[in-house]
């Protein structure tokens, strides 16, 4: 096992399907038209010498060291912006081009440090091993004159540092900020001798607009951007590929090691998800896997009041199962259950629902989709007949108009955002529908054509309306809808929604958005040759979230935006494996596959497989368990990598099931909120530690490979097997792949996945089956896997949750770029140092009329609760809404959220709670009891 | 604090209005499917016993499918 090394071509490819032939150093070779000289060369295997390029960025031609002569051509041009031509003779190498690369190494090694022993790039140097490749051997100008050597270095961003003594102005970092990136935070200050990269105007790095994507450090040929981490550790010696346990975007990394000890982790130019780049998240945030917070040892305890008591995994196990056991015989089998995670593997997950299905003897198992992206499943199942998005993300390249609904991707989904600004840097038009003016809105070189600032509550009525443009103005495509739909259904929807409630006149009454605004979005989208919508969490965690992901669906069909690149209905998942999570079987109601559980012909392939009887009926769900634990009727919860105490809403029904249960059991890296309320303690392992599967929001399942040994001792799933067995329920797995194997013989949509599989394509888009044995990019082309496209009716109720005089303002929930989820990781990385706590966002008119300054503490109140937190006034949000986040447990912003939730779905009401601000002197109650309790509840008992 | 009764009375009422733009008819099919998919039986227990002891504040249509669903 070494280090990877892929292949730099030094230019991108063409997408060009004519070849051309032409003769590089006498060897013959045909590739694309529009490829450069360059990567042709390389393409047989001839690195032409070079500094400024590399094939993540367009050409440059600025260092001058790939020239190459062209037969028939005066001079000697760059290889790098030299297109091929047909019959064209190049010669790469000769005594002239020798002579001239030595010229320009030579000038470049006068004003570059010779330290390269003690250089922390030492071994990993493009300047240095072009200083061999051109055989430079003296270097004839000494450092008497002006240079740039013994600079201060910008050490003030955590994860690298920029040493400009050894920068060489390639602008590569420059290019790769805005071409890879978008984010244009970078530049090149002052011109000829002066010209430096520059972070800002009089800026470091930590207080520019750089998003700490770490793309520029990726692309600096030399030591002059380099992670802190290298300059402590040392150079890596040894890389494995996995996916980053962040986000759904499901970026592949290549995990560089020193022995177990992770040296960096280096974006994957082959991961199809993300193509080389990564955000602050997945490229540096992993430190929280060898945080002292994490606990190694299993523990348990007799009552939430009593300190920890570190046990044996044996005994851990052994009285875990006697708590249920004896629960179950005293309560009935029904009152114990469990919840999935959607950050653990896609065969850990299986396993848990297994464990839960065929072991405890029902199905009162749910999952954190639950709170995210449960309407998804309910809504696209509804109208193209499965559960997940309908496109790859290279399919933003083609799209002509983009609506993002409810969802923020610069914060949200990083990544896959770097995509769809490049796209709309090309020229695509761009429709944000959401309460706040997020960064996609208005950012460098990207604005919405048209910002839909609707009230917080109103997406069914606003993209209703939207329909009811494209109906009544003639903008839908009969064509599509004929063929792929049935016409008597759209025909009854197109009814329904010629109803005057659902005009932009009438819409815009009641969501603030002005009827032209409406009109024009609707004619934009409709109008596209490709219309891509791409939504959030914003559209789902509403009382009418189902709604409005129905009212999508009939948008994309109406269009006829289905069935080929450039378009579709994409979801952005919140978190790595929301998209496994649901399709390993964690919901209630169905089996992996989406198969419902009183369905006889899948109920009849789990029980042959798994030797026992399953239960037909449904289970409970989240929010149900803990009605059911008020009730006394549902007494044990197996909770896997999950908070809900932090995460879900109306944290004082969650406290309050949680309280009365007889034994939590919560497996996890730390001791979350929810451990606070548990009896059991296992310790979990991290992604770094374990082999398994994430699926990602393209429903890619990859690879996560295990790079160290678990630091507790065991992988998730060993786990889960250690509590089947001693639950009676008999597993004998050796290896995660054959629980992929066990997937994929029982849920038709993964026949065809395999370790092997996986290993051979690199990642596989579902379904993967005999008719698709490579995977799918792109759903539904010639027919929905329901057969017709189904219109469904989505009438638009207002939610329950009103504003009035004691509740004048709306509050919205979000995430931030450098926070994930409850932020049980990044808090616990330097990732803290950008938001290190949650910040209530308040429009300077509302924050006038109440007194209330920037940075003053302020009392958030609504009718579900009331915390504390510093106010941030901004104009992002509109008048009478305020936004804030969730990241830390100090502010407890689910104490605020009311219990309100999806119709269809129970997915909470996280947008729209009903508040109002005061200025405050500090905690609520609630916030210094929780505290009290949260610092006694973490106890652990000395030996 | 609401108890898990009027969760339950609200979650049904809340599925109630989503179909009610429907024809009768369907909107009550559609009510009845949806409960059965989705409600774990001590739901139904539980609601089945409210409206026995009156089931105030229950919407019609609910009513009428959970009915349906109990007459099966």
């Amino acid at each position: 096992m070494g280090l990877i090394q892929e292949i730099d071509y030094g230019t991108k490819p063409s997408a060009a399907t004519s070849l051309v032939t032409l003769s590089i150093d006498g060897q013959s070779v045909a590739v694309p038209e529009g490829t450069s000289i360059m990567r042709a060369a390389m393409q047989m295997g001839t690195q032409i010498p070079k500094l400024c390029a590399t094939d993540m960025l367009d050409s440059f031609g600025s260092c001058r060291l790939c020239l190459v002569e062209i037969e028939g051509r005066a001079g000697t041009p760059a290889s790098c912006t030299t297109p091929v031509a047909p019959g064209m003779v190049v010669h790469t190498q000769n005594a002239k081009l020798a002579k001239l690369r030595r010229g320009v190494m030579e000038l470049y090694i006068s004003d570059h440090p010779l330290d390269c022993l003690t250089c922390s790039a030492n071994g990993d140097c493009e300047l240095q091993d072009m200083a061999g490749a051109v055989g430079l051997r003296d270097v004839r100008y000494g450092y008497a004159g002006e240079n740039h050597l013994g600079q201060d270095k910008d050490v003030s961003n955590p994860y690298f540092q920029f040493d400009p003594s050894k920068c060489i102005v390639c602008s590569r970092c420059v290019r790769a900020c805005a071409e890879v990136q978008g984010t244009f935070a970078l530049t090149i200050e002052g011109s000829g001798f002066a010209s430096k990269v520059s972070a800002g105007i009089d800026e470091n790095f930590f207080d520019s607009e750089c998003v700490s994507c770490g793309a520029c450090v990726q692309a600096c040929p030399t030591a002059t951007l380099m992670e802190k981490s290298v300059v402590e550790i040392g150079q890596p010696e040894h890389s494995v590929v996995t996916t980053c346990a962040y986000c759904g975007v499901g970026c592949s990394f290549k995990a560089e090691m020193r022995g177990e000890e992770v040296v960096r982790m280096v974006p994957y130019k082959d991961g199809k998800a993300n193509h080389g780049h990564s955000c602050v998240k997945g490229r540096f945030a992993w430190g929280y896997a060898t945080h002292r917070d994490r606990v190694t040892k299993p523990m348990i305890r007799a009552k939430i009041t009593d300190p920890w008591r570190e046990v044996s995994w044996e005994e851990a196990i052994a009285y875990t199962a006697a708590e249920f056991k004896r629960i179950q015989a005293k309560h009935g089998k029904d009152s114990i259950g469990g919840i999935t995670s959607s950050r653990c593997t896609n065969e850990e997950t299986f396993l848990v629902q297994k464990l839960i299905r065929a072991g405890f003897g029902n199905n009162n198992v749910d999952t954190c989709a639950r709170v995210c992206h449960s309407p998804t499943g309910y809504g696209l199942s509804k109208t193209f007949g499965t559960s997940a998005g309908t496109q790859d993300f290279d399919s933003v390249d083609h799209a002509d108009v983009i609506l993002v609904i409810g969802a923020n991707p610069t914060d949200g989904h990083p990544v896959f955002a770097s995509r769809m600004k490049k796209r709309l840097r090309e020229g695509a038009k761009l429709i944000v529908v959401d309460p706040r003016r997020i960064d996609l809105v208005r950012m460098p070189h990207v604005q919405a054509t048209q910002h839909l600032a609707l009230r917080p509550g109103t997406n069914v009525a606003v993209v209703n309306a939207l329909a009811h443009v494209v109906v009544s103005e003639g903008l839908a495509d009969e064509d599509f809808i004929r063929e792929r739909c049935d016409w008597d259904e759209f025909a009854e929807w197109a009814a329904f929604i010629l109803r005057p409630e659902n005009s932009p006149e009438t819409v815009a009454a009641l969501s603030g958005v002005p009827a032209e605004t409406i009109r024009a979005a609707a004619r934009l989208y409709a109008g596209a040759p490709n219309g891509a919508i791409y939504y959030g969490l914003g559209v789902t965690e509403h009382s009418q979230g189902s709604s409005t992901v129905l009212a999508i669906a009939n948008l994309a069909m109406a269009t006829g935006n289905i069935g080929r690149p450039g378009v579709g209905v994409n979801p952005l998942r919140g978190q790595n494996n929301v998209q496994g999570s649901c399709d390993m079987g964690s919901f209630p109601h169905e089996f992996p596959g989406y198969r419902h559980v009183s369905n006889t012909d899948a109920r009849e392939i789990f029980e042959r497989d798994w030797g026992v009887a399953l239960s037909a009926e449904p289970g409970l769900r989240i929010p149900n368990m803990l009605d059911a634990a008020m009730d006394g009727s549902f007494l044990g919860l197996y909770i896997q990598g999950e908070d809900i105490a932090q995460s879900d809403p109306d944290t004082k029904h969650i406290v309050g099931g949680l309280t009365a249960m007889e034994c939590v059991v919560v497996q996890d890296l730390f001791l979350n909120e929810t451990a606070n309320y548990a009896h059991v303690f296992l310790p979990g392992c991290s992604f770094l530690e374990k082999d398994g599967t994430f699926t990602n929001a393209e429903r890619r399942i990859q690879r996560v490979r295990k790079v160290m040994a678990p630091k507790n001792g065991y992988g998730d799933w060993e786990i889960t097997q250690m509590l089947a067995n001693a639950m009676g329920l008999k597993m004998h797995y050796t290896h995660p792949s054959e629980i992929m194997d066990e997937i994929a013989r029982t849920t038709p949509s993964f026949a065809g996945v395999s370790f092997g599989a996986l290993d051979r394509l690199g990642s596989i888009q579902w379904p993967c089956n005999e008719a698709a044995p490579e995977g799918t990019p792109v759903m539904h082309i010639d027919h929905f896997v329901r057969g017709r496209g189904k219109f469904v009716i989505s009438d638009y109720i207002p939610t329950d949750e009103k504003t009035g005089p004691r509740f004048p303002l709306l509050l919205t929930t979000g995430r931030i770029l450098s926070q994930y989820n409850v932020g049980a990781q990044t808090r616990r990385t330097d990732n803290a140092l950008w938001h290190e706590e949650d910040l209530l966002e308040i429009h300077p008119h509302d924050a006038e009329v109440r007194g209330v300054k920037d940075g003053a503490w302020v009392k958030l109140a609504s009718r579900a609760g009331e915390t504390t937190l510093r106010a941030k006034l901004t104009d992002r949000v509109a008048p009478g809404v305020v936004y804030t986040t969730f990241h830390h447990p100090v502010t407890q912003a689910n104490v605020i959220t009311t219990d309100y939730s999806d119709w269809a779905t129970n997915c909470p009401e996280y947008k729209v709670t009903a508040v109002q601000i005061s200025l405050s002197n500090g905690p609520s109650d609630w916030q210094k009891d929780y505290q009290a309790h949260s610092a006694a509840a973490r106890r652990i008992a000395a030996e | 604090m609401k108890t898990p009764q009027d969760r339950l009375v609200y979650m049904a009422n809340q599925i109630g209005k989503a179909f009610a733009a429907r024809p009768r008819e369907e909107a009550l099919a559609e009510i009845a499917n949806h409960l059965k998919s989705f409600w774990e039986k001590r739901m139904f227990v539980q609601i089945y016993a409210y409206i026995d002891s009156g089931g105030a504040g229950l919407d019609e249509l609910p009513r009428l499918s959970l009915q349906s669903l109990r007459d099966t």
